[in-house]
């Protein structure tokens, strides 16, 4: 498994979504596309936007599906970002629509 | 603020800060500003005292800048306030002298001067260095942050301006509350939603923009791998929850979420229109986005319970769109 650590990347306050686009793009799909799974690691982000955690988790939800899910944990969240994911997750799989 | 028109030349437009402009009490002044021919700025004020929202002073300084600094003229101005204007940036940003020297406090714990933000790093570093200016406790800090990085992202994002976002924001203790401004002099939300969905209107595109899961970057439900559409909806949300003011000006209209009192438990909507708000469709036009929040220290809600809610909001209007366009099956 491999695990990507995103407090060196964003700090304590994950809002840089150009940064979550990064890790989306270059680690997570590619590393899912070889058939490996992933770790995210939050521990100390303190508190995330729902932007950010839409462009790191969603496009990755979209293109997978719902295994995404099976594939792709959150380590070390604090309690407002483990709501955030959440909810990004319900909405992406609620929303699933043909393109 | 009003603006005369000069009939001698018909290119400048003067611009007048009045004794008070909250959020409350803003649409006077929105009604009297008039955009056309900003080619020369004059600026004066009330003689007597000069009070104002942080999104007061992030139009001046957002149409300030689409001013040459030569073309920007300051009467004296003689409020005893006056030096509020200069403390929190307005002619350093403007390029303009202030006649009266002052003595510039330290602004940590009080406020936050008018700040130029035009990328996304700029943002980053912004955000980082903005909540010790203001001493929040986390809780608080984290509601600020969060609604300065959305509302600055947007504008990087969509807004397509050259100036990037005007923003301040400012600590009053009586009230105990932080009031925040930000202003563009971009496309505006009407040109940024029709990209993707349709709307007559500057007031319906405001309302579709403040719509869980619409972006102009898409029509599609969850909106693209960048965009979700939420942004705004989570300010408002905000906004809701703690019972205070959300004014979103753009085009020619004004989307107001009122302050509730104590007694009226806030509830969260989907449709912008069933909060308790004002609205304004002709209004002077302004080329591009105006947004106002205060934030009640005392009132703000836990993020995490605040989450919890808009979160069962986000869903249901997802599920609700989703379901509208399911074909029905047809019965003969």
């Amino acid at each position: 498994m491999k695990t990507i650590i995103i407090f060196p990347r964003t700090g304590a306050f994950a809002e840089n979504k150009d940064i979550a686009k990064d890790i989306r793009v270059n680690e997570i799909i590619p590393a899912l596309n070889n058939g490996e799974d992933i770790a995210l690691d939050f521990e100390k982000v303190d508190a995330a936007t729902q932007s950010f955690i839409h462009a790191l988790i969603s496009d990755v939800i979209r293109k997978f599906g719902s295994a995404a899910l099976d594939r792709v944990v959150f380590k070390s969240c604090a309690e407002t970002v483990k709501k955030i994911i959440s909810m990004v997750a319900d909405y992406m799989q609620e929303g699933q629509t043909p393109e | 603020m009003t603006i005369y028109r000069d009939s001698r030349y018909n290119i400048d437009m003067k611009l007048y800060i009045p004794n008070s402009a909250f959020l409350g009490n803003i649409d006077p002044f929105l009604k009297n500003f008039d955009p056309s021919s900003p080619d020369v700025l004059e600026i004066s004020a009330n003689n007597k005292w000069i009070s104002v929202h942080p999104m007061v002073l992030s139009m001046i300084a957002a149409l300030g800048l689409t001013v040459d600094p030569r073309n920007i003229h300051c009467q004296k101005l003689e409020a005893k306030s006056r030096h509020y204007l200069a403390r929190m940036g307005l002619f350093k940003t403007l390029q303009i002298p202030f006649e009266t020297s002052f003595v510039s406090h330290e602004s940590a714990g009080r406020f936050i001067p008018i700040t130029q933000i035009r990328n996304s790093d700029e943002l980053s570093g912004f955000i980082t260095d903005m909540i010790p200016l203001l001493h929040l406790e986390s809780e608080p800090a984290r509601t600020i942050g969060y609604i300065v990085s959305e509302l600055a992202r947007n504008v990087i994002e969509h807004a397509e301006a050259g100036n990037g976002a005007l923003l301040c924001a400012q600590y009053y203790k009586k009230s105990n509350a932080i009031r925040i401004g930000i202003a563009d002099t971009g496309v505006g939300i009407k040109q940024t939603i029709t990209r993707s969905h349709p709307a007559r209107t500057d007031l319906e595109a405001i309302r579709l923009a403040l719509w869980p899961g619409i972006t102009g970057a898409t029509s599609r439900e969850g909106g693209t791998e960048q965009n979700a559409g939420a942004g705004l909806f989570f300010i408002k949300s905000i906004a809701s929850i703690n019972r205070d003011f959300f004014v979103i000006y753009s085009g020619g209209a004004l989307y107001k979420l009122l302050k509730k009192t104590a007694a009226v438990k806030p509830r969260l909507h989907a449709d912008p229109y069933e909060d308790r708000h004002s609205q304004e469709e002709n209004l002077p036009l302004w080329r591009g986005t105006v947004v106002g929040a205060d934030i009640t220290l005392d009132q703000t809600a836990e993020f995490s319970a605040l989450l919890d809610a808009i979160a069962g909001t986000y869903r249901a209007a997802v599920r609700e769109r989703v379901k509208a366009r399911y074909k029905k099956p047809r019965f003969i």
